[in-house]
């Protein structure tokens, strides 16, 4: 009925409004989980309750759930009584830290799915033969492999068996790498047809075509999973870190300041904001990839 | 020019319609100006022209899918809202619009589920809907077992399903291939004819506006209106040899250049066509 | 296809990945053979296996306890997803406010927010992690079905129109049954999360019953065999999950068994 007319970029105006508005949300959707979170330590149960006979209602006094402003100001005051570091420093350092671990997990998760990926459209062989394995590692729990991996490592050097840290990466390139696989080989394989032909009246080979128009035209299903690999290759460090005990990480904070939680409630909170904003931190790094993989490209509808 | 004799009983009659968009806003448009348009009872009537002249519109203003910007709309003699509730009519348009976790059955029965009927009688109706678009086997069917033409004839039952008097169609045929086209051309005449249905059907096809109608309307656009009506004067008794008939051609070619009248104009006023 | 193009397809199909598997198994125990790796340190398959099966009672009283952990997070989750998206389908504030949360659930690792719960609870409570599960769930079939919910066919809008049908009567007859292929495709993605919650979960203290710290404990420790086991349990959990969820899917949305086109 209607001819499919060029949708016209909106105004900036609009699409400045339309930005604060979103940001406005963001702030929003917190500040009413900070308003639950007080509401309920309000009206709850101190020591914990029942509802139908099963204990669900959770305990609301200090210890067990300190008050947001708590949680925030415990950031300025020191780690450890009479210690010289603010826990804002120690947060943000091991933060740091395992943010550079989920990065490195990140890239080369990326790039070995990517690899993975082209050599399965290439070779259905090898596409038959590790699809299956594909699927199932996205449907079973690989994370808890990490003793393992370390345990590998330990025994094939010395030196390996202090590098924590290395295991916790390889297993966040063990789940990032998998999204993306997926991801890239279905990007690779729903090249349009009349394209592909137009290659083939050219004469150019597998590889020409593979660099020219299949990886380009599968980019928009590559940039999701890149998405799904960052917070993959978070999860999996973060994680790996706890229950591998890696030094300087963040998840070892975690679990240091939980098990003080009884004494010093609000520790356990800055760490685990400190791995919320880790997560976050990576999630607009991934974002800013994404942006510079498809500008130029015609805006999704909504 | 069209309401000379028209009665008030009249299934559609639609006088001095106006339809704007985005009215007052830099962005208006005119789809519509002095629509004036008596449909009797029986007939078949045709819309076309090109793109943008309304065609569409029209229709859905009939339908009270729209409302008018200003004139008046008469259904049965009811106002477009009232037909619209009171369900006078029934609608095909260019997607089935079937219900693909519906069968085929179940997918005639909608307009009667929601008019409150009961469950033996939906089903008969829809039995006898399937017997009138010969497809009686495929009642327990999904609609995507059915070839295109097949679940168009369904969505014309469904359109039927309430016996409404009045059908309006928007380009059903327009997603299949001309053979099933032409096919479904004869169909829906036999079916009409059967049940004595008035039709208001709009297209694109010049062959297909003349085959089906009493009358063609030929609309041209910017801003839309009736620019010619055209009397195809060839009996009710239509076959395949009609599209091989001499008259047949001539109508064809009396529409045709009508709009090209319409395609000349528009280039004289120095408008490309889109 | 004749049968014999049948059989052969079959086969061409299921060759590959399996034979992918048993070259896998194979150098992985003749690896450990040939290069006499203790078993504390990896364990050959074929231990794996006796371990497994003399030791099934123990992984089997493991897995439920996670498994229960991750069914439960995974229905209410489930449940509660689909309804507070329809409920707040006419609002489009509530998902404005819905979403930012599930992006950044679904970009930190949220799974910490455990310790925070086991703290509001006794030490021998499953709750925390049922409440995890729930959370990780609901953030993911939430986006889904409020997608679904979206997606309006114009056409069949149209056709509703025309009946004059009420907003309830097009809610009830069109818009839900075509959200419900997204609730699937929700759900689908939920399970395996769910078991990854559950288990991980498990790592921040509570009782250590589950998968997951026997699994964590006993590959730190030196029996190998057993831990694997225990992986290999988790595996199986897993599988059945995936199976079921399609299954339901199967079942409950048949006409889009032709087209999996979403």
């Amino acid at each position: 009925m209607t001819d499919p007319t060029p949708v016209a970029p909106a105004a900036p105006s609009t699409v400045r409004a339309r930005r604060i508005r979103r940001a406005a949300m963001f702030v929003l959707a917190f500040l009413i989980v900070a308003a639950l979170w007080e509401g309920y330590k309000a009206v709850g149960p101190e020591a914990g309750g029942r509802v139908v006979g099963v204990r669900v209602l959770a305990r609301t006094n200090d210890r067990a759930m300190p008050h947001i402003w708590d949680m925030f100001s415990r950031f300025g005051r020191s780690e450890v009584r009479g210690g010289s570091d603010s826990i804002l420093i120690v947060v943000v350092r091991a933060a740091w830290y395992s943010f550079r671990c989920a990065l490195l997990a990140f890239l080369a998760g990326s790039f070995l799915g990517i690899a993975i990926a082209v050599l399965m459209a290439r070779f259905r062989v090898i596409e038959r033969a590790v699809m299956p394995y594909l699927v199932i590692s996205q449907t079973v729990p690989i994370l808890v492999l990490a003793p393992l991996i370390m345990s590998l490592m330990a025994y094939n050097s010395r030196d390996l068996a202090s590098k924590t840290w290395l295991a916790a990466v390889l297993l966040g390139v063990f789940l990032a790498f998998f999204p993306v696989a997926v991801g890239t080989l279905r990007g690779l394989q729903s090249t349009a047809s009349a394209p592909l032909e137009l290659m083939d009246s050219f004469a150019a080979g597998w590889w020409k075509t593979l660099w020219k128009l299949r990886f380009p035209s599968a980019v928009p299903y590559i940039a999701p999973a890149l998405r799904l690999a960052g917070a993959a290759a978070v999860v999996g460090v973060t994680v790996s870190e706890i229950s591998l005990g890696v030094k300087f990480g963040i998840g070892r904070l975690i679990l240091s300041y939980g098990q003080e939680a009884t004494s010093d409630p609000p520790k356990l909170f800055t760490a685990v904001f400190g791995a919320a904003v880790l997560g976050l931190v990576m999630a607009a790094v991934v974002l800013g990839i994404d942006h510079l993989l498809m500008r130029n490209r015609q805006p999704e509808a909504a | 020019m069209e309401n000379s004799m028209s009665n008030p009983n009249d299934p559609v009659v639609i006088a001095g319609v106006r339809k704007i968009f985005n009215q007052g806003k830099p962005n208006q448009v005119d789809a519509l100006i002095d629509i004036d348009l008596t449909v009797r009872a029986g007939e078949f009537v045709s819309l076309i022209g090109p793109s943008g002249c309304g065609k569409s519109t029209l229709l859905r203003l009939i339908a009270d899918l729209l409302q008018p910007s200003a004139g008046t709309i008469t259904i049965n003699g009811k106002s477009a809202h009232q037909a619209r509730v009171d369900q006078d009519y029934g609608m095909a348009f260019q997607q089935s619009g079937l219900f693909e976790w519906r069968t085929v059955a179940r997918n005639i029965e909608l307009p009667l589920e929601l008019k409150g009927w009961d469950k033996a009688k939906r089903r008969a109706r829809a039995v006898e809907m399937l017997e009138l678009v010969k497809l009686p086997e495929f009642a327990d069917h999904y609609p995507w077992q059915l070839s295109g033409g097949m679940q168009q004839r369904v969505a014309i039952a469904r359109a039927l399903a309430a016996h409404p008097g009045l059908l309006l169609m928007d380009e059903p045929f327009g997603a299949l291939d001309e053979m099933t086209r032409e096919h479904m051309q004869a169909e829906l005449l036999r079916i009409c004819a059967a049940a004595g249905t008035t039709v208001v059907f709009v297209t694109h096809s010049i062959p297909e506006a003349v085959y089906l109608a009493d009358r063609v309307v030929v609309m041209s656009p910017r801003p839309g209106r009736i620019t010619t009506v055209v009397d195809v004067a060839l009996g009710r008794d239509r076959d395949e040899l009609t599209r091989e008939a001499s008259g047949f051609f001539g109508k064809v070619t009396e529409v045709r250049e009508a709009l090209r009248g319409i395609e000349l104009s528009l280039e004289a006023r120095g408008i490309e066509d889109r | 296809m004749t049968t014999v193009e049948r059989v052969r397809r079959a086969v061409a199909l299921v060759l590959p990945p399996l034979l992918l598997g048993v070259v896998f198994l194979v150098a992985w125990q003749s690896w450990i053979n040939i290069s006499h790796v203790q078993p504390y340190v990896v364990p050959r398959p074929s231990e794996i296996w006796t371990s497994f099966v003399n030791d099934f009672e123990l992984v089997r009283r493991a897995s439920v306890v996670t498994g229960m952990n991750a069914l439960v997070g995974l229905v209410l989750g489930s449940l509660f997803g689909f309804g507070i998206a329809v409920l707040t389908n006419r609002f489009e504030v509530a998902s404005e406010l819905v979403n930012p949360l599930a992006i950044t659930i679904a970009a930190v690792p949220a799974v910490v927010i455990v310790g925070v719960l086991n703290n509001m609870y006794s030490l021998d409570s499953q709750i925390p992690r049922r409440i995890m599960v729930t959370i990780s769930v609901f953030f993911v079939v939430f986006v889904q079905v409020v997608k679904g919910l979206r997606q309006n066919d114009a056409t069949q809008m149209e056709l509703m129109r025309s009946y004059a049908a009420t907003p309830r009567q097009t809610l009830r007859k069109v818009r839900l049954p075509n959200t419900m292929p997204f609730f699937f495709t929700g759900v689908r993605t939920a399970a395996p999360l769910a078991l990854i919650i559950a288990l991980v979960s498990e790592y921040f203290g509570g009782t250590q019953d589950g998968l997951g710290s026997k699994i964590s404990g006993t590959l730190s420790g030196s029996n190998k065999a057993l831990g694997f086991a225990y992986v290999l349990g988790g595996a199986l959990v897993g599988l059945i999950f995936f199976a079921g969820s399609n299954l339901l899917e199967y079942l409950v949305v048949p006409w889009r068994r032709r087209t999996r086109s979403r």
